[in-house]
């Protein structure tokens, strides 16, 4: 009688088989060929796009003047840049004397007045002002102010009056501190003073001249020890953003700041010893014509008209947008690699291999969503970081100024837009586990993410109430992370996902993606263990 | 060729996920109309909006749901083997598609009959109370407006291109996941492109080719000028698109092995 020997496989009983649960489905992954070549679709369809967009967005400006009717075609110009690096406005007049070495000017303002344009324009180079209703913008800014130099762009320290934002100092164009509430008039004066010291320039408000409230402390580089200094005004245009579905564009115009000034104290030494004006003025700014602007002195009391605004500058064309528009055609198809990453299992009857070989469910959705999110991420960083410098590059070529983008932004944008990718395929993968059909699924993902976008991001297709809703709680929140200038409480402007700003901040809107993606999880895993194969 | 649309007909009809599906694009479609029409409001001095293209938003939401009703008519037949069975009672391949075509176009015409009718009743019934109003310079929303009737009765054919868009596209990808992937591409990409290309003539010509963007303009009501198509013009971009997707999939089909 013969005695059967049991079979002993060669290969190790461990407890924890979770690298080898990886290593099969990275196998899965790239044995099946359909997905390597649509993760590589996604990676060229981001690069190209973005190619392609970079290359067929032109900018160009021609200076047509009675002289010169057919000027040549140059590209547009860049906004001037401030100490800090970022585009900026920095249009105003400029009532100044130097002053050399330390010292201090003090004034009292006793009214801000102002015009502005409701119809985009300005009536005549002879008469701007003509036709112009009255009121003050909320953010029109007059006071005094130490620069470094008469450039726009170069760094300044200012104390102001403001339309309805109460006294402000402000400096280096992003840098703004609060003082004093309340509106400027005869009745209740405002009284600034700028004292500078070394390189240090300190702030102060008063609302009688005597007792004095230290508002902020600026610390300017390159002060030279001759700074031009003095009175200025100066006022954003007017603006309606329209709320429309058909617009959604701004309308509005230049508008004036009128200041007045009186009991001018003058602390150090101020050898001109008589007021120069100028209006400093550039064509990336919305400002009325030089004849509009101007000062006038009488006795002890100065009244300073002026228009433009000493600011970021907001009205970015954002060249990072332009670069990544690919990015949807890659979250598409790595949406779709993420379903069927799952729904192939269902419809081969693979899943049933799979769960046998590995009866702990959990273990295995996991390992699928980390080789999943581990090979779209790694696709995804490479396209992007191709895609960008090749999409400015282009832009550039096309006559595009770039916006300027510091280094720690710029990987936030890159790696943050690589884990946008990579998550949305993970929430893929979830919905398609919990729904096993590929076109319910792929829909879902691809309506929750870029339908939200779309309709938030393209002005006029939603009012904005519902534009900052969407973009807000839907898993399109996370294009939060490609914005790249930051919003400014100081400025008025157009804050909405059309032109680049995201109510949420970049890493928090990427959570509600998360958020989403790991709803959809444990979501999956409860489905996965519950019901049979 | 009646039996074959017969057959088709029972295929739909004996799915469970197809009633429910359409279902839902009616109550979205819907249901995202009266949201969009609830949160806009017309000031005193007037806006630039267009209310029935506004009590129409839903529209955008309702394509996507038609879209995977006709991907599964096709692909759920190969995925789960049932095309040999059709292709053996029916060998010749192009009444099958036409057949499909016929009951899936039918089947989105009644929806998007009820839902774009139920969008319109809900946006006549809010927009008066949110400003758009006589004295606003608007209309009650009523199908009584012959370009009000327009962007009813386009949105539905609207909705019925898009399905057979959508059918012809999953017949020639026949992979159901990589189908609504295409389609949903190609409906959502153009708008995305059109909106950072700066160039005016690329700017233009994507929304030219659009078959969203395009095929949409026929539920404009103001502002016709500004667009760079007329209404009708725009529609025939989308079943241009479709016409082609059809095309490509019966010769495909036709030439393929199943």
């Amino acid at each position: 009688m013969s005695v059967m020997t049991p079979y002993h496989s060669e290969m190790h009983v461990r407890r924890d088989g979770f690298a080898q649960l990886l290593r099969a489905e990275w196998t899965k992954f790239r044995t099946v060929r359909g997905w390597v070549i649509g993760m590589l679709v996604a990676a060229f369809l981001i690069v190209g796009l973005g190619a392609l967009t970079g290359a067929n967005s032109e900018c160009s400006v021609a200076d047509v003047t009675p002289q010169n009717p057919n000027p040549p075609i140059q590209a547009c110009p860049a906004p001037p840049s401030g100490p800090g690096g970022e585009w900026v406005s920095d249009s105003f007049y400029f009532v100044r004397q130097p002053l050399v070495g330390d010292g201090s000017i003090t004034v009292r303002v006793t009214s801000l007045t102002g015009l502005y344009s409701t119809h985009g324009g300005f009536a005549s180079d002879q008469n701007p002002t003509a036709g112009m209703t009255p009121g003050v913008q909320p953010w029109a800014k007059a006071g005094i102010i130490i620069k470094t130099s008469t450039h726009r762009g170069s760094a300044y320290a200012a104390m102001m009056v403001t339309g309805s934002h109460g006294v402000r100092m402000q400096w280096d164009f992003t840098h703004d501190v609060a003082g004093m509430a309340g509106q400027v008039s005869a009745a209740s004066p405002r009284w600034l003073r700028l004292t500078r010291f070394g390189d240090t320039i300190t702030g102060y408000d008063s609302a009688d001249g005597a007792h004095w409230t230290k508002v902020g402390t600026a610390t300017l580089a390159g002060l030279p020890s001759t700074a031009p200094s003095g009175l200025f005004a100066a006022t954003p245009g007017y603006s309606v953003n329209s709320t429309s579905l058909g617009g959604g564009s701004s309308t509005g115009g230049p508008a004036l700041a009128t200041a007045a000034f009186d009991r001018v104290g003058r602390v150090g030494r101020w050898p001109a010893g008589r007021w120069t004006g100028q209006e400093i003025q550039g064509t990336t700014d919305i400002a009325l014509p030089a004849s509009a602007q101007g000062f006038t002195q009488a006795g002890g009391r100065l009244t300073v008209s002026g228009s433009g605004d000493i600011a970021p500058s907001t009205d970015n064309v954002d060249s990072v947008k332009q670069a990544l528009a690919g990015t949807f055609a890659g979250l598409i198809a790595v949406v779709v690699i993420g379903v069927m990453f799952i729904t192939a299992e269902y419809r081969r009857g693979m899943i049933r291999t799979t769960l046998a070989a590995s009866p702990r469910r959990g273990r295995v959705l996991a390992a699928k969503a980390i080789v999943l999110a581990a090979v779209t991420f790694t696709a995804g960083l490479v396209a992007v970081a191709v895609t960008i410098p090749l999409g400015e590059r282009l832009l550039r070529q096309s006559g595009n100024p770039i916006y300027p983008v510091d280094a720690l932004t710029m990987t936030r944008i890159v790696v943050g837009t690589a884990a946008l990718l990579a998550v949305s395929a993970v929430l893929a993968l979830a919905v398609g586990t919990m729904l096993r059909r590929s076109a319910g699924a792929v829909t879902a993902v691809i309506v929750g993410i870029v339908l939200p976008y779309l309709l938030a991001r393209i002005p006029g297709v939603l009012p904005a109430g519902a534009e900052q809703w969407l973009v807000r709680v839907t898993p399109a929140a996370a294009f939060a992370i490609q914005q790249s200038a930051p919003q400014y409480a100081q400025v008025t402007a157009n804050y909405s996902p059309g032109t680049g700003y995201f109510p949420l901040a970049p890493w928090a809107g990427f959570a509600v993606l998360c958020a989403w993606a790991a709803a959809a999880l444990v979501l999956a895993l409860f489905l996965l263990r519950r019901r049979d194969a | 060729m009646t039996n074959v649309v017969h057959a088709e007909w029972t295929k739909l009809r004996t799915l469970p996920g197809t009633g429910w599906l359409l279902l839902a694009a009616v109550a979205l479609t819907a249901a995202v109309g009266a949201l969009a029409t609830n949160s806009v409001t017309c000031p005193a001095g007037g806006c630039q909006l267009d209310p029935a293209k506004v009590s129409l938003t839903g529209v955008d939401l309702g394509q996507a749901i038609v879209a995977i009703v006709a991907v599964t008519v096709v692909s759920g037949e190969y995925s789960t083997g049932m095309i040999r069975l059709t292709l053996a009672a029916t060998p010749r391949r192009w009444r099958v598609l036409a057949a499909k075509a016929a009951v899936v176009g039918a089947a989105t015409l009644a929806t998007g009959a009820v839902a774009v009718l139920a969008s319109v009743l809900a946006g006549g019934l809010l927009l008066g109370r949110h400003g758009f109003t006589a004295a606003h310079g608007y209309e009650a929303l009523s199908l009584g407006n012959g370009s009000v009737l327009r962007a009813a009765a386009g949105s539905v054919l609207y909705l019925a291109l898009i399905a057979l868009f959508s059918l012809g596209v999953a017949a020639a990808v026949r992979d159901s996941a990589v189908a609504i992937g295409v389609v949903l591409a190609l409906l959502f990409l153009f708008p995305i492109l059109s909106s950072v290309i700066t160039s005016p003539g690329w700017h233009r010509h994507l929304e030219q080719l659009s078959p969203m963007t395009a095929g949409l303009y026929i539920q404009a009501t103001t502002n016709l000028r500004s667009l760079p198509l007329t209404p009708w013009q725009g529609l025939g971009v989308l079943a241009a698109w479709a016409a082609g997707a059809m095309l490509a999939g019966a010769l495909l089909l036709r030439f393929r092995d199943a």
